[in-house]
């Protein structure tokens, strides 16, 4: 009820819809069985049930790949678009709408490959949306090919002797970018803190970037098997302005506390790839949003035939 | 071309001027040039003469001479800079043959003009004579060379004229100072009203210093001074100011004003020449429109951020030249396939790659409509003059959403910085369009509601209850599922190409300029209509049958070409783009490669359609035109 853009509409509108999982449920999942994409799903599924997003205002935007058919599945309003071109997209539907609650689900190929320069701009745009990448570290729907955060030595159909380069970091990426504002990372297999971060990210006004580790049991099965299998390997990184879940204690001991407006901390934090962190890196609420920034002012019709005029005049001869 | 050069002032009569005062010519029009190095102020004279010519009743139209180098140095024949302004006591269509009269801040920019045949043979040269006796001795054999060259085939009246001198005894820096001097001395030679001209300045550098205003005017009387004092002729170009409202600017300016004159609320953009100045302008007037200049990373992001805004909302459009189609081609296609009305603006220039970044081709056409892979209808029209600039964004909004179309305007450099008067565009209120609906829809509306007949359907924008659905560029059913089966995908062509047809079905055939029938039909498209006009009056003037008509749509093509070209023994499209010249080794009537309309009209019309086409990076000359016409007829020769 919290995002109803008129005041007036609230008692008419929301008071009286209570939305469920179901009213966000659309076609059915076609993912692997087994692939952390349907956790995602979930969870983004019942974030918007607990914010009780109508549906008709908020919009998914997605690239291509297997983790952009997440749009088909919800059912919000969704553009499945172009490889790479999620942020695009989504900029240009805020822009034109600032008041629809957008979210954008990009894969690694998706955002740290093709769609890479567009992911360093919206960071720095800093617009006001969740961006959520979905980083099984493989190419997934075009079976099996090395990404940019493949790990090194990792084999696939185009390295079949293993990837030559080491992987890319997207938390470093993202925290070096000047007006980022929002930097998490979560696993898909923990669903709590999946959640916790998708709200985290979602309430902070600005560009919200999550990368989410997720498992392709298709093509990186033994990816993340360590950390499954091991969870104190894993660090959780708590804070009350990031994601703080005292349940977790028992299973995840690993917890270090990090302030996210501490920036230096959370590169150098993200810098040490020897350990997998979860949580809330960098957030700064103060960061300049672009919608609000470039907005223009609200014209009549009226008001704009008369600036035409005026216009015209000038150039009369 | 030199041939035709003297054209322009045909008809000229001789007129004796007041006693013992100069020859007064009177002429029909005229082509002046006012070239300089950069910097030094050729274009603001120019500009100033254009627009003080245009006030008092001539017809204009004045181009831009760009450097061929970014940074030259100084008095490097490449480096010139200014612009060509022709004058006529009838409406101008186009920048004509080659200069009556030049005036030349120093003689290595003249020779870049003379080189190109710019000038007519006949030319009045006006050049700053400080070079002849400069202190510098590879100046002074420089300036003995050039005059050795210009006056080798040329019978040019070169008159020398002390700029440097006379602009001292007022300026210390003569460097801002001789535009003003010699917009004095080409006020006294076509007799302009004074009070205009300063008019002209004070608004011309309105956000200058009084200071600035003063000493311009002061230079201005100056060179008239010189002028009254020294030459022996003045000119005269009749003019019939009429009582309708009138405005006058390029064709840039002209679309970025028809943006805001559509409703449109976004522009999304990469800076690129020969576009960029359509943003520049739009990004100082647009915000007082409600609307938005958006910059974006890369030329993909400015395709996509319109895409964006366009599903959500109002139409955007994206404005680039031809390496920006290049690069949004993958979302070009997926406006098609979702069915985004959107409006793509492109400034057309030489190609292909990089090019000619400033100069004119007509080479975007076959890119624009069949550039995306697979089967990607859409409207793709092309404005000819600088008012249908203005006009055709309103219409191309306009289109889109009674489409749900993409909607691409095809300009080109010659337009963008040519600067035409016209009659001043009547604002309406449904220019502007309507906001999206955002009420609920009906209960079974769909995303894709085909009409079977028609292939219309109606957009449901997000925050309509009830209508979720996602937008994919995967082949998709009525209601936006993806589909695989094979017949789906048949019918979603069928009906995404139905609507053009539907569309072309209100489009009126295209008007014959000259008589219904006869030798020759020339077909235009773009900014070469003056040309071809003017071409075909003196070619009808000479005695052949010979008429043109010039498309406004070339997707979906108006009706009625096949009828119209039966009419004529032959057709001939005049384009500037690339085609093969059948007489050029290799080449036969099998191979040859035509020029872009010309593939296009024979695809359509199975007639044989010939074509005439150049690409030597300027508008086409209406005497060149006039030679083409003459070789494709096979006779009028010597005549
Ligand atoms: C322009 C373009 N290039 C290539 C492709 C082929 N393609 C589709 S998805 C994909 C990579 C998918 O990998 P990722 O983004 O990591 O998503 P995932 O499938 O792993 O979720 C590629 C290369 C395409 N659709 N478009
Ligand atoms: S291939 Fe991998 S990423 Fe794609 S659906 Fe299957 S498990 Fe998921
Ligand atoms: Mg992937």
């Amino acid at each position: 009820m919290s995002h109803v853009a008129c005041p007036l509409f609230a008692g008419i509108l929301d008071e009286e819809r209570e939305f469920q999982i179901e009213d966000y449920e659309g076609a059915l999942a076609r993912w692997c069985s087994g692939c952390g994409d349907h956790a995602v799903l979930a969870a983004a599924q019942r974030l918007l049930r607990t914010e009780q997003l109508a549906p008709e205002k908020t919009v998914f935007v997605s690239g291509i790949g297997c983790s952009s058919r997440f749009p088909h599945y919800m059912k919000t309003y969704g553009f499945h678009g172009l490889h790479g071109r999620a942020l695009p997209v989504a900029t240009g539907v805020k822009l034109s709408r600032p008041e629809l609650d957008v979210f954008v689900v990009m894969g690694d190929g998706d955002c740290c490959s093709i769609g890479a320069g567009h992911w360093i701009h919206a960071l720095r745009y800093n617009v006001n949306m969740t961006a959520l990448l979905l980083d099984n570290a493989i190419y997934g729907l075009t079976k099996n090919q090395t990404s940019p955060t493949t790990p090194e030595g990792h084999r696939s159909n185009t390295h079949p002797r293993g990837s030559i380069l080491p992987s890319l970091n997207p938390l470093t990426v993202s925290l070096g970018v000047t007006n980022a504002s929002f930097v998490a990372q979560t696993a898909e297999w923990i669903p709590a803190h999946l959640e916790a971060t998708l709200a985290a990210a979602h309430r902070h006004p600005g560009f919200s970037f999550i990368r989410i580790l997720q498992r392709c049991p298709e093509f990186t099965p033994h990816l993340y098997e360590g950390l499954l299998k091991d969870p104190a390997s894993t660090e959780l990184l708590v804070h009350d302005d990031g994601v703080n879940l005292p349940s977790l204690e028992k299973i995840y001991p690993t917890r270090t506390l990090h302030d996210p407006g501490d920036l230096a901390r959370a590169r150098s934090l993200a810098e040490d790839q020897g350990t997998v962190r979860l949580g809330g890196f960098f957030r700064d609420p103060s960061r300049p949003q672009y919608q609000e920034i470039s907005r223009p002012p609200r014209r009549t019709v009226a008001q704009r035939i008369s600036r035409l005029n005026e216009e015209l005049d000038r150039h009369a001869v | 071309m030199a041939s035709e050069a003297t054209a322009g002032p045909e008809g000229t009569v001789a007129v004796a001027g007041p006693e013992a005062g100069p020859a007064v010519r009177s002429v029909r029009e005229h082509t002046v040039e006012i070239v300089s190095d950069p910097g030094e102020g050729a274009q603001k004279c120019a500009q100033i003469f254009g627009a003080l010519s245009a006030k008092m009743g001539n017809g204009v139209w004045t181009v831009e001479i760009i450097p061929a180098e970014i940074q030259p140095p100084p008095r490097l024949p490449d480096g010139a800079s200014g612009n060509r302004v022709r004058i006529g006591s009838g409406p101008v269509t186009n920048w004509g043959d080659a200069a009556n009269l030049v005036v030349a801040f120093n003689e290595q920019v003249l020779l870049r003009r003379h080189r190109l045949d710019a000038l007519a043979p006949d030319a009045i040269v006006l050049v700053e004579d400080m070079w002849k006796d400069h202190p510098d001795e590879a100046i002074r054999t420089q300036w003995a060379e050039a005059m050795e060259e210009l006056t080798r085939e040329a019978s040019y009246r070169i008159i020398p004229v002390p700029m440097e001198e006379r602009c001292l005894t007022v300026v210390e820096e003569t460097r801002r100072g001789k535009n003003m001097f010699a917009l004095g001395i080409l006020a006294w030679i076509y007799q302009r009203d004074l009070e205009l001209v300063r008019a002209q300045i004070a608004h011309a550098f309105r956000k200058k210093s009084q200071e600035v205003y003063d000493r311009n005017v002061e230079l201005l009387d100056l060179g008239y001074a010189w002028a009254d004092e020294e030459l022996d002729f003045r000119i005269h170009v009749p003019a019939a100011p009429g009582d309708e409202a009138t405005v006058v600017m390029n064709g840039n300016q002209a679309l970025a004003l028809g943006a805001a004159a559509s409703g449109m609320e976004l522009c999304s953009m990469y800076p690129i020449t020969p576009a960029t100045s359509v943003s520049h302008y739009l990004a100082e007037i647009f915000e007082s429109f409600g609307g938005r200049v958006h910059q974006a990373e890369d030329e993909i992001a400015a395709a996509g951020v319109a895409v964006g805004a366009s599903y959500a909302g109002k139409v955007a459009f994206t404005v680039t030249s031809g390496p920006g189609v290049a690069l949004k081609t993958e979302f070009l296609g997926l406006a098609v396939m979702a069915e985004i009305p959107m409006v793509l603006i492109d400034v057309q220039r030489g190609g292909p790659s990089t090019g000619l970044p400033t100069k004119v081709e007509q080479s975007d056409l076959l890119a624009a409509i069949f550039g995306q892979p697979g089967d990607a209808p859409k409207v793709v029209l092309a404005p000819a003059t600088i008012e249908e600039c203005f006009h055709s964004v309103v219409a191309a909004r306009r289109i889109a959403e009674a489409l749900r179309c993409l909607v691409i305007i095809l300009s080109d450099a010659n337009l963008a910085t040519g600067v035409q008067p016209f009659p001043r565009p009547d604002p309406q209120e449904e220019w502007f369009g309507a906001a999206p609906d955002l009420s609920p829809v009906p209960e079974g509306a769909l995303p894709y509601d085909w009409n079977e007949e028609t292939g219309l359907s109606e957009r449901i924008v997000p925050g309509r209850a009830g209508g979720m659905h996602t937008v994919t560029g995967l082949s998709h059913d009525e209601h936006s599922r993806v589909a695989y089966a094979a017949a789906i995908h048949q019918q979603s062509c069928a009906m995404r190409s139905r609507k053009l047809a539907v569309f072309q079905k209100t489009l009126r055939p295209p008007s014959l300029y000259g008589d219904e029938e006869g030798d020759l039909l020339v077909v235009g498209w773009g900014s070469t209509k003056g040309a071809i006009e003017e071409a075909v009056d003196r070619a009808r003037e000479k005695g052949l049958q010979v008429s043109s008509t010039h498309l406004t749509f070339l997707s979906p093509l108006q009706p009625g070409l096949g009828e119209l070209f039966g009419r004529f023994d032959r057709v001939m499209t005049v384009e500037i783009n690339y085609s093969d010249d059948l007489d050029a080794p290799y080449i036969d009537e099998e191979n040859r490669r035509r020029g872009q309309l010309a593939w296009l009209l024979r695809a359509q019309t199975l007639v044989d359609v010939d074509c005439w086409t150049r690409v030597y990076g300027e508008p086409l000359r209406p005497a060149d035109i006039l030679d083409g016409i003459r070789g494709r007829l096979k006779k009028g020769e010597g005549t």
